[in-house]
């Protein structure tokens, strides 16, 4: 590719990624500044004309953050989004990666087809999918009623309106994006390299361990980004199959911009929000490309 | 990190083939746009009135308040008729978000019940921005057999069956649910300790989140519209809910004979009583089909036939002739004159006591 052309289509990303991503950020951050007010919209002005003055005067106020990090309210709701957005990470890969591997292994022939298998849940909306779970996971759905015939238990299992709940909805919700990257990257491993492990007298399980997982990895990783970064801010899967008492940030940020009408208040919660998600995936890319200099 | 870079791009090509791009639906010149609450009309009306006026309604709904004001204060909504329930249609008159009806354009104002207009009149002076849909209270939904299992006598007609934790206790095995609504739940709450509903101040309001804390570890879940399904399937015993929604769960229950039997109690110490009323946007987009709409649903035919759907009474004094018998003469939706004398109304929170309500609200929720 010439030159030019090369600039012209990083110059095409650059503006689409500046406008549905810089923009709408750069808004939030200015609204996380400013106050709460009566009217539409409702929050002050960050800059003011003074009559005559020739600059606008800023009026810019830290007390949203201020107050974000000294209510535990907060704090808690990031810190319990965290933790189930990474049991609902582990969960998926967990229950991805046999399935990928599967796909992978399966004859050529059979691999578009599962493939579609896979991504077919996402041709419905997501939110009948979740009301159809509600339906499955009912005291008097169809998942206690086949552990009660079975013997497994005695009383119906509570998992609706439970952390378990949501981390079901999570999962499921979020398995193809899981399933998808690991399965890209488990495909391409050349089977003559498990063949030349089993040669050596390497067991199925130590190939597995020594040549597919560190092959995978891109993939995992991928896949655990994909899955991870969403269901922290996740909001519908709490509101419909999570109880009352557990806290995401997805359901403060809706409370704080619907019950509260505080939305200089919620995008200081969602800055904070974004910074918290970047950060590590800053790290994670720094020491991936550290290590691929090491290499080169 | 370059080949995870790859593969994430690899994975978002084939979902974004996948997703499929939606299409907007092309803009006919002639149609209103509805917002309105969930199971909260008959909508064979909306066909009869595009067949009268050959105006389309576009028609959606929303289950709170809330979801409906911060679309209102973030303008451009496009919608052209809400239905703002009394002390928030107040908060919105006043910031600006809700246009002045032009009355000569609404002739069947003539069939409106000049008393609960006036009611509404507190809300909106004069009536100047509105015209009331239906009205309810605020209660008391249980279901019959399973609460009589558990207590002989318990008291369905009072807040005590929800806020004493030594009744309440009794039920939470089969579930009790409230409405995620703190500007319902704590002003019926203050009510029941015998205070003002209608407090605004932090330590009132800290006292009704005192009773709330008590009887939360009974509570299985807070929610606005869940409660009319699980109801009317049996799953759950109690619902502090909204009139019409618990009868429209009781017809339901009847319907899948299911031998489930729901009943709806006005609490003897005094319930909410709140209005729902038609109101058009600021910047409503069609403004003359939207006072078509209000005007064609003020008819006593149109108003009543939405009363027999889903069992709210209506403020229309010609309509009585068109509600069904079995409506009008019950007495969990239209309440006798004994009842509404102790029904009460509360005005709308200010930023302050909002924030004060909402952090008290969330406490109560999280059970800490």
């Amino acid at each position: 590719m010439s030159g030019a052309g090369r600039r012209l289509l990083i110059a095409a990303a650059a503006a689409w990624l500046a406008f549905v991503v810089l923009a709408p950020f750069l808004i939030v951050l200015k609204i996380s500044f400013a106050e709460v007010m009566q009217g539409r919209p409702p929050f002050t002005p960050l800059f003011a004309w003074a009559e005559g003055a020739l600059l606008p005067s800023l009026r810019a106020s830290l007390a949203n953050y201020a107050l974000l990090l000294s209510d535990s309210l907060y704090l808690d709701s990031y810190l319990s989004s965290l933790r189930l957005a990474a049991l609902a990470t582990l969960s998926a890969l967990v229950i991805g990666l046999p399935m990928a591997h599967a796909m992978a292994r399966a004859p050529q022939r059979w691999r578009p087809a599962l493939l579609v298998f896979a991504v077919l849940p996402f041709w419905s909306s997501s939110l009948i999918r979740v009301y159809a779970w509600i339906g499955i996971l009912n005291d008097d759905g169809p998942f206690n009623a086949l552990l009660l015939w079975l013997g497994v238990i005695a009383r119906p299992l509570a998992i609706l309106n439970t952390d378990i709940g949501i981390v079901s909805g999570l999962v499921y919700s979020y398995l193809p994006f899981m399933v998808l990257p690991l399965y890209a990257s488990l495909e391409r491993i050349d089977p003559a390299l498990l063949e030349a492990a089993s040669d050596l007298g390497c067991r199925p399980a130590g190939a597995f361990f020594k040549i597919t997982l560190p092959l995978a990895l891109p993939g995992i990783i991928a896949g655990c980004l994909l899955v991870f970064i969403p269901a922290v801010g996740e909001f519908v899967v709490p509101d419909l199959m999570g109880g009352s008492d557990t806290l995401m940030i997805g359901k403060t940020l809706w409370t704080e911009f619907f019950n509260n009408r505080d939305w200089p208040l919620a995008s200081a919660a969602s800055v904070l929000l974004i910074l918290l998600l970047v950060g590590p995936i800053v790290v994670l890319e720094r020491q991936g490309s550290k290590r691929a200099e090491e290499r080169s | 990190m370059d080949a995870t870079t790859r593969i994430l791009g690899g994975a978002f090509c084939a979902l974004a083939l996948l997703a499929g791009a939606g299409t907007a639906a092309a803009q006919s010149a002639k149609e209103v746009y509805v917002y309105n609450w969930s199971d909260y009309i008959d909508l064979g009306i909306l066909d009869d009135f595009t067949r009268e006026t050959g105006i389309q309604v576009i028609y959606d709904v929303y289950d709170s308040n809330d979801t409906l004001e911060t679309k209102l204060m973030a303008g451009k909504t496009g919608y052209d008729v809400v239905v703002p329930t009394s002390p928030f249609l107040a908060r919105e008159i006043k910031a600006g978000v809700i246009a002045t009806l032009d009355k000569a354009k609404l002739p069947n104002l003539k069939h409106m019940d000049p008393s609960i207009m006036q009611r509404m009149a507190a809300y909106d002076p004069g009536n100047a921005h509105s015209v009331v849909y239906l009205w309810g209270t605020t209660g008391i939904g249980y279901n019959v057999k399973k609460v009589a299992e558990r207590m002989k006598d318990a008291p369905v007609n009072s807040l005590s069956l929800i806020f004493d934790p030594a009744i309440v206790s009794k039920f939470k095995d089969c579930g009790v649910m409230m409405l995620d609504a703190a500007d319902e739940v704590i002003p019926a709450a203050l009510r029941y300790l015998g205070l003002n509903p209608d407090a605004k101040d932090a330590e009132t309001i800290a006292r009704a989140e005192a009773v709330l804390m008590k009887v939360r570890p009974h509570v299985r879940k807070f929610h606005s519209s869940q409660y009319i399904e699980d109801l009317a399937n049996g799953r759950i015993c109690i619902a502090f809910g909204w009139s019409g929604d618990v009868v429209q769960a009781k017809t339901r229950a009847a319907d899948a004979k299911k031998s489930v039997e729901v009943a709806y109690g006005v609490p003897k110490e005094g319930a909410l009583m709140w209005f729902d009323s038609f109101a058009i946007p600021a910047d409503a987009p069609n403004k003359d089909h939207a006072h078509a709409f209000i005007n064609y649903m003020m008819k006593p035919e149109v108003i009543a036939r939405a009363s027999n759907a889903v069992f709210y009474p209506n403020a229309n004094k010609d309509a009585d002739p068109f509600v069904s018998a079995e409506v009008k003469e019950d007495k969990s939706i239209y309440p006798p004159p004994d009842v509404v004398k102790t029904l009460f109304t509360i005005t709308p929170y200010d930023q302050q006591s909002q924030r004060v309500l909402t952090r008290a609200w969330t406490r109560v929720k999280r059970g800490k």
